[in-house]
C-alpha cells in the first residue's frame, strides 16, 4: 500500500473514460434503445387499432348482410305480390278482351245476318214482283205498289 | 513458474509478484515514493479502458433502432441493466449518473478479470520484454496485472466519485445549503461541532470504504492465487493440487470480481443520490 502519483493519473484516466462513455457511447445507444421502444410501442398500438378496426368492419359486414337479407326478403315479397297482381290483371284483361271480342263478333254476326236478311228481302221482293209481272203480264209500277211490296217483303 | 520457484523462497516469490513496476519521477529518491508512478497499473488500466470503449464503440458505431446485431444487443442488455440499477437508486435529474455507473462497472470487471491470467505468464512476458527492450534483469521486472489490487487505482476511482458527490450536493443545495447542512444536521444548530465531526466522518468514510473494499478483495484474491501457485512449485503432486485449487478459487473469483464491481457501482450511485437529499 503506497499512495503516489498513480492516484492522480488514475483519477484523470477515470474521468476521461467517464467523459467518453457519457458523450460518445451512452447517448447514441440510449437513443437507439428509446427509438426502438417507441417503434415497438407504436407497432403494438397499430396492431391493437387494426384489431379494433377489423372487429368494427366485421360488425359492419354482419349488419350489412342482415340488412341485405331483410331487403332481399322484402324485394322477393314485393315481386311475388307484383307477379300475382300482373297475373290477375292479365287474366282480367284476357277475360275482358275475350268478352269484348265475343261481343264484337256477335254484333258483326247480327249485323251481317240483318244485312243478309235485307238483301234477301229485297231480292225476294224483286222476285215476287217479277213473278207477279209474269203472272200479270205487265209491269208493275214499283212506286204505285210500294206498300204492297213492302208488305210482301216483311212477310218473308 | 517452476524454474523461478527453484530459485525463490515462497516469500520472495510472493513479494516479487506483489511489487509494482514503479517509475520514480524524482530520481534522487528511490523506490516506491510519492512522486513515483506505477507503470503496470497505468498501462493495464488504460489498455482495459480502451478495450471497454472499443467494445462499446463497436456496438454504437452502427447502433440502429431496428433489429440490433448480436454485439449491439449484448452491450444494450448490459448497459440497460446498469442503467436500470442506477435509475432505481438515483431519482435526480443528472444525466451523468448512468455513464459513471457504466464506466465503473465495466472497467472494474475488466480490471478485476486480469486476475484470471496466471501471474507467471505475465511475469515471464514482462521479464522477457524488460530484458529485450530495456536490458534489465528479467527477475527485477515487476508487473502487477490487476490494477484494482493497487490501492491507487481504487482510491482514484472513489475520490473521483467523492468529488462528484460534492459537485452533486452543491448543485442540488447550493454552497450555502451544503455548508448549512454540514453544521446543523442531524442534531440542530446548537450541536454544530458534533454535527460537523459526524458529517466529516460520514462523508470521508464513503470514498475510503469504497476503495478499501475493492482493493482488499482483489489484493486478498491475488494473494490466495499466489499461495496456490507457490503450492504448484512443490513437485508433480503440488502442481496437480494447485491446478485443482486454482480452478476452484478461479471459479469462486468469477463471482467476486462481478460482485465487487457491482457493489462499487451501486454504492457510488447510492452515495451520489444521498448527496442530493435534503435533511
Amino acid at each position: 500500500m503506497n499512495i503516489n502519483l498513480t492516484l492522480f493519473a488514475q483519477a484523470l484516466m477515470f474521468a476521461g473514460f467517464i467523459w467518453v462513455v457519457a458523450t460518445k457511447i451512452w447517448p447514441p445507444l440510449l437513443n437507439a434503445i428509446e427509438e426502438r421502444q417507441k417503434k415497438i410501442a407504436d407497432g403494438l398500438a397499430a396492431a391493437d387499432k387494426a384489431k379494433q378496426e377489423l372487429a368494427d368492419a366485421d360488425a359492419r359486414v354482419a349488419d350489412e348482410i342482415k340488412k341485405a337479407r331483410v331487403d332481399a326478403a322484402q324485394i322477393t315479397d314485393r315481386a311475388h305480390q307484383q307477379a300475382v297482381q300482373i297475373v290477375d290483371k292479365a287474366k282480367q284483361d284476357a277475360i275482358a278482351e275475350a268478352a269484348r271480342q265475343k261481343a264484337a263478333a256477335e254484333a258483326e254476326i247480327a249485323n251481317l245476318s240483318s244485312k243478309a236478311k235485307e238483301v234477301l228481302r229485297a231480292q225476294v221482293a224483286g222476285l215476287a214482283v217479277k213473278g207477279a209481272e209474269k203472272i200479270l203480264g205487265r209491269e208493275i209500277d214499283a212506286n204505285r205498289h210500294r206498300d204492297l211490296l213492302d208488305q210482301v217483303a216483311s212477310e218473308i | 513458474m517452476s524454474d523461478q520457484a527453484e530459485k525463490l523462497t515462497p516469500t520472495e516469490y510472493i513479494q516479487h509478484h506483489l511489487g509494482h513496476l514503479a517509475k520514480d519521477l524524482t530520481p534522487q529518491i528511490d523506490g516506491d515514493k510519492f512522486m513515483a508512478i506505477h507503470a503496470d497499473t497505468m498501462v493495464m488500466s488504460f489498455v482495459l479502458g480502451l478495450l471497454m470503449c472499443f467494445g462499446f464503440w463497436l456496438a454504437t458505431r452502427k447502433a440502429t433502432s431496428g433489429v440490433p446485431g448480436k454485439w449491439q444487443a449484448f452491450v444494450e442488455i448490459v448497459l440497460e441493466f446498469i442503467d436500470k440499477q442506477a435509475k432505481d437508486a438515483y431519482h435526480g435529474t443528472s444525466k451523468l449518473v448512468t455513464p459513471v455507473a457504466i464506466t465503473l462497472f465495466c472497467w472494474i470487471i475488466l480490471m478485476n478479470a486480469m486476475d484470471f491470467i496466471p501471474v507467471d505468464f505475465i511475469a515471464t512476458v514482462a521479464g522477457f520484454v524488460g530484458q529485450a527492450a530495456f536490458g534489465v534483469d528479467p527477475h527485477s521486472v515487476h508487473w502487477r496485472p490487476v490494477p484494482t489490487a493497487d490501492v491507487n487505482a481504487t482510491l482514484a476511482m472513489s475520490i473521483t466519485v467523492f468529488f462528484l458527490m460534492i459537485f452533486f450536493a452543491l448543485r442540488a443545495k447550493g454552497v450555502g445549503g451544503f455548508v448549512h447542512e454540514l453544521f446543523t444536521a442531524p442534531f440542530g444548530k446548537w450541536m454544530f461541532p458534533a454535527n460537523l465531526l459526524l458529517n466529516a466522518v460520514e462523508l470521508l468514510s464513503k470514498p475510503i470504504s469504497l476503495a478499501m473494499r475493492l482493493f482488499g478483495n482483489m489484493y486478498g484474491g491475488e494473494i490466495v492465487f499466489l499461495l496456490i501457485w507457490v503450492l504448484g512449485g512443490a513437485g508433480v503432486g503440488g502442481a496437480l493440487a494447485s491446478a485443482v485449487f486454482g480452478l476452484g478459487w478461479g471459479l469462486f473469483h468469477i463471482l467476486i470480481i462481478i460482485l465487487q464491481a457491482f457493489i462499487f457501482m451501486m454504492l457510488s450511485v447510492v452515495y451520489l443520490s444521498l448527496m442530493e437529499e435534503h435533511h
